[in-house]
């Protein structure tokens, strides 16, 4: 036998918005003004409910965050392609998809105070957004499973899953990714490549040429995108859940993105990276080249711009103070939620609990 | 002598061993360039190169995995998980190979090596950064489980787990990192793993602790020597596994009441294995039942609750009382 080539294959990309804000006009999806704008203000109010929270933190009103400034586009256009049915599964910088998805304004800081009421998603909303994964990868594999589920009830609808460039290194990544593909299971994985595991420069994570070509290891149709176009994010992603919902299994997109702030709080990027390179990206981000678009559009200018803004601070003003203003955290909640039925010793130990708490007001 | 945060002492445990030895290596997520999110490895990389320090992809599994074979082929890894909270990514290998090549190949082949990971509570982190399972650990047979409390003796037992034959899960009590310093010989010292320390004689009670429950700890014990006289002996366990059950009998047997103090949750815990070894080797010198200061048997709350749930200066003191008069 001949040595013979028996595979091959290819990596597609897709940008249809550029850094500028110049769309190609062959990939133009017409998307309809509301749906637009729609993303748009999603994406400036997650702006702004980053960076207030950002100040918070310096301030010590919260504590430790991780920041999604300059990711807004893929989670957000996301969150807007998907149906009521379908499940979100985050890792944890993804916030203004979750905001789209109807998490209440007040979550983060609650979350990020040191409060699991900040995972309570509202009684009417479907729940199917999964509370912030913090161990990397490991909520893929949940993804698949929310899949299979959705397939074995025959529901037309699909779970997204989202990780950074870091996690496609740990073995929950390609497991899920097996899983899924085997199963052809209706998951739509969507690595947000922001070019930094913490110090972790993304071409000395793996030293594939593409992220997305992970995807194809495992015989499931990937793409890279350029993750700060809103609308190659939306198109990508809509194209993955139409596949999902028609029974032709998982996709896996690579959005290519930047983290412009630290890891996390506790981070100084000052250690690992320049600040030319922050500000090259800055150049690249994903609000101004979709503010340019709508505007060239004739569908946006400067008086709405600025009314938005007024009414983007006012929301998150009005957030904060709801916020500060709850009070009502009773100190004994996790013994409430040990397990699904009370517990004689998980009782004993929580009267014991109270008993302590009582005597450690008198100690102070 | 130099005074050193337990930080700045492990970092210079690891540079000294590895100026000494050139089979040590050390690996892990941001440990090079940015030297560890704690600092912990900070220098590090410019001292001894990008070969001897490992930025590794993002994969606990890999990271203890190639460790166990840098270790099969004579090397000394010291591996870093970033936080106790994701070293569960690796138990299979810890439990499934780390702690069992050496029986399984009669000794013929043995995994030197150490992993550190920051552990415990109440530095108001997120979800998964603050829990303390050393039980976890120490419950696996072969594991070596050291906690240090202090910079000092941090840094004898960093040493001592690199040059040890045997895998050594080495937990850094992270609210202790910066919390206090102390004088650190450059000179080189060697803990002994396997022995307690002795931090405190005294006749009338033993109180045993270990990490960062050995501060509030101390000040209790203090207090309640300062209000009634009391003498207290005070044991800082330092190595889990395999414990110094020598000292803790020794003492308990003379003072007949003791105290253990926890952050971890109470029920299957080292505190417990403690109750357990008082109970076959020590039950007819007690004059009070051992009582157990612990966390409780809840998932960790969020931080915003976090701090009521670990023991506190005042529940120790009411704790040691409480033995005291029984």
């Amino acid at each position: 036998m001949p040595r013979k080539q028996i595979a091959q294959f290819e990596v597609p990309y897709l940008q249809i918005l550029d850094a500028q804000g110049q769309i190609d006009p062959q990939l133009d999806p017409q998307l309809p003004t509301d749906e637009l704008l729609r993303i748009y203000r999603w994406m400036v109010l997650a702006r702004a409910t980053d960076q207030r929270m950002l100040k918070l933190q310096r301030q010590g009103r919260i504590g430790t965050f991780g920041p999604s400034t300059g990711q807004e586009a893929i989670s957000v256009a996301a969150a807007c392609a998907m149906g009521d049915d379908d499940w979100f599964v985050g890792a944890f910088r993804e916030l203004g998809g979750r905001l789209v998805r109807g998490e209440p304004l007040t979550s983060p800081y609650l979350f990020y105070n040191g409060y699991e009421e900040g995972n309570l998603q509202p009684e009417s909303s479907r729940q199917r957004l999964l509370p912030i994964n913090i161990i990397v990868a490991s909520q893929c594999l949940h993804a698949v499973g929310i899949g299979y589920a959705l397939k074995y009830r025959q529901e037309r609808a699909a779970a997204v899953a989202f990780m950074g460039d870091g996690a496609t290194s740990e073995g929950d990544f390609h497991e899920a990714l097996n899983f899924a593909a085997v199963w052809q299971a209706p998951v739509v994985f969507i690595s947000q490549n922001n070019q930094w595991a913490i110090s972790m420069p993304r071409e000395q994570q793996t030293r594939s040429q593409t992220l997305a070509q992970k995807g194809i290891a495992y015989e499931m149709p990937s793409i890279q995108i350029d993750g700060n176009d809103a609308l190659a994010c939306y198109v990508a992603v809509r194209e993955a859940l139409q596949r999902a919902y028609d029974g032709g299994g998982p996709t896996f997109i690579e959005a290519v993105t930047y983290r412009l702030m630290m890891h996390t709080t506790a981070d100084d990027p000052g250690r690992y990276r320049t600040s030319a390179e922050e500000d090259e990206w800055w150049q690249q981000e994903p609000l101004g080249r979709l503010r340019t678009y709508l505007t060239a559009k004739k569908i946006w200018d400067d008086d709405q711009e600025e009314a938005l803004q007024t009414e983007i601070k006012a929301e998150v003003d009005q957030a904060v103070v709801e916020f500060e203003a709850m009070g009502n955290f009773l100190p004994d909640i996790p013994f409430d939620h040990v397990y699904g039925t009370r517990h004689a010793s998980i009782e004993q130990q929580r009267r014991e609990f109270l008993t302590n708490l009582e005597q450690e007001a008198g100690d102070a | 002598m130099p005074k050193l945060n337990m930080v700045q002492a492990i970092n210079l445990g690891l540079a000294q061993e590895m100026a000494r030895d050139d089979s040590v290596i050390v690996m892990g997520e941001d440990v090079g360039v940015d030297g560890g999110v704690f600092r912990v490895t900070d220098q590090l990389i410019e001292k001894f190169g990008a070969e001897r320090v490992l930025d590794t992809p993002l994969a606990e599994s890999a990271i203890l995995g190639s460790a166990i074979g840098m270790a099969l082929a004579g090397l000394r890894p010291v591996a870093e998980m970033q936080f106790s909270g994701f070293s569960y990514l690796m138990l299979a290998q810890w439990e499934g190979h780390a702690s069992r090549y050496r029986a399984r190949t009669l000794g013929q082949f043995t995994v030197p090596l150490v992993v550190r990971m920051p552990f415990g509570g109440g530095v108001r982190a997120l979800e998964h950064h603050s829990e303390s399972r050393e039980a976890y650990y120490a419950h696996t047979p072969g594991s070596k489980v050291l906690i240090p409390s202090g910079p000092r003796n941090a840094r004898a037992l960093i040493v001592a787990a690199i040059r040890d034959p045997d895998p050594v899960v080495f937990m850094e009590p992270k609210h202790s990192y910066r919390a206090f310093r102390e004088e650190v010989p450059e000179a080189e010292e060697v803990g002994k793993i396997g022995k307690a320390q002795l931090v405190q004689e005294g006749n009338d009670l033993t109180v045993i602790s270990w990490g960062a429950m050995m501060r509030p700890t101390r000040k209790a014990v203090a207090a309640v020597t300062e209000q009634r006289g009391a003498g207290i002996e005070v044991i800082d366990l330092l190595t889990i596994a395999p414990m110094d059950a020598g000292a803790v009998v020794a003492s308990v047997t003379k003072t007949g009441r003791c105290v253990v103090v926890q952050e971890a949750p109470r029920s299957f815990s080292v505190a417990s294995e403690i109750i357990a070894l008082l109970n076959d080797e020590a039950l007819l010198y007690l004059e009070a039942p051992v009582k157990r200061l612990t966390g409780y048997d809840v998932v960790t709350p969020y931080f915003g609750r976090e701090k009521s749930y670990i023991p506190t200066v005042g529940r120790i003191v009411r704790g040691i009382e409480e033995t005291l008069d029984f």
